[in-house]
């Protein structure tokens, strides 16, 4: 059966620790994080930080980068670029899957809860384990493929319009954020591919310079790798730069349809 | 199979091969329930009558019969293509095999009593 309960060693429980904020402080946000420590043997837990927001920068990341400067350096999450193109800072921020660079504080209200991305191994804290999910990508052969040999001193030419059909495909930063936040995925990510797996499948079936569209279309035709996908539609309300996953996966079943009709 | 290796975990046995039939049929299916529903409902609503010989001589004319039998034969095979689906998204292993054997059973009996019926209705002595 699909699980829909916390497996026993991830129901969180104990009391999470408190930072507060300094007591000059006026404007305090209060943050409620996800804790897990595979050293210690506990169970998970949420712990409260308090942070000055007339001594934090805008985004949530920089609340994060705050409170692990500044009052528990045992934070442990991935960031990097700071500004929504690496993807490294995937999580859930007040129930929705996002990048913790590109969410404003101001825009969740209360407190702000923040948990690593849905039905994802915890490695510790905020990071997931991405293993699976990279092998998926992998499995897609996401580069391009022909039979031609390249032409000799130059490059493979794409008309303009061409290169338009893949907007909307290339732009993904694959954070998982769409993956994680899919139901299908969480029951059966050990053969769907998932809607940010799928989307970059179709980014090469999009592509008019490659010439494997058959042998893609075969690996993809199966019941599980990719028609689990059921337009549930949450991938594209949780994708941070605005893609649609669900569009790219709709083409590919047109695709595959359109050998058969 | 290389079970060894997150990849080779993923490659697994290899892709299927199907589900663009079964995707393509569930919706031709769709349409044709959409149809033969409207099809259904126009003509109970212009019955004269809902006494039993009425509604058993209109089921004996082929122009009722005949719509009636796809009607149940789309129906069920619509329906039979749904429940796989819901089956495959939350059941795994043994209990997936046997909860889709169980509704090919299921389909085939309910759907072989009704064209049945319809049969005799329409070739039975009025």
């Amino acid at each position: 059966m699909a699980e829909f309960t916390l497996p026993k060693n991830s129901k969180i429980s104990g009391k999470g620790m408190k930072h507060a904020a300094p007591a000059d402080a006026k404007r305090v946000k209060k943050f409620e994080v996800y804790r897990y420590d595979p050293d210690k043997g506990e169970n998970p837990r949420y712990d409260t930080f308090e942070v000055d927001l007339d001594n934090c920068g805008p985004m949530v990341l920089d609340a994060l980068i705050k409170m692990k400067g500044e009052q528990d350096s045992s934070l442990t999450f991935r960031r990097s670029c700071r500004e929504g193109i690496c993807g490294s800072c995937s999580m859930n921020i007040d129930g929705k899957n996002g990048l913790a660079c590109t969410t404003a504080i101001e825009d969740v209200k209360g407190t702000v809860r923040i948990t690593p991305l849905p039905h994802m191994e915890v490695i510790k804290d905020l990071v997931p384990d991405f293993t699976h999910f990279y092998a998926q990508y992998s499995s897609i052969k996401p580069w391009l493929q022909t039979v031609t040999p390249p032409p000799s001193g130059k490059e493979r030419l794409q008309s303009p319009a061409d290169r338009e059909k893949l907007d909307g495909l290339y732009e993904c930063i694959l954070c998982a954020c769409c993956s994680t936040s899919c139901p299908s995925y969480w029951w059966n990510s050990d053969k769907f591919l998932g809607p940010a797996i799928l989307l970059q499948a179709y980014r090469w079936l999009a592509d008019s310079r490659d010439e494997m569209t058959g042998d893609r279309l075969d690996e993809l035709e199966d019941p599980f790798r990719l028609y689990r996908c059921h337009t549930i539609m949450n991938c594209a309300n949780a994708c941070p730069k605005g893609l649609s996953p669900a569009k790219a996966i709709a083409e590919i079943k047109k695709m595959e349809a359109e050998r058969i009709v | 199979m290389g079970s060894g290796t997150e990849l080779g975990r993923v490659r697994g046995l290899g892709s299927a091969k199907e589900g663009a039939h079964h995707w393509w049929l569930q919706r031709v299916t769709a349409g044709a329930n959409l149809f033969l529903m409207l099809w259904l409902m126009v003509s109970v609503a212009r019955l004269p009558g809902y006494d039993y010989a009425g509604v058993r001589s209109w089921l004996s004319s082929g122009w009722a019969a005949v719509p009636m039998a796809l009607l149940v034969v789309s129906v069920f095979y619509h329906f039979r293509l749904g429940l796989q689906v819901l089956i495959e998204d939350y059941l795994h292993g043994e209990q997936r095999v046997a909860a889709l054997l169980l509704l090919n059973f299921f389909v085939v009996a309910l759907g072989a009593t009704a064209l049945f019926a319809i049969v005799k209705v329409a070739l039975g002595a009025a």
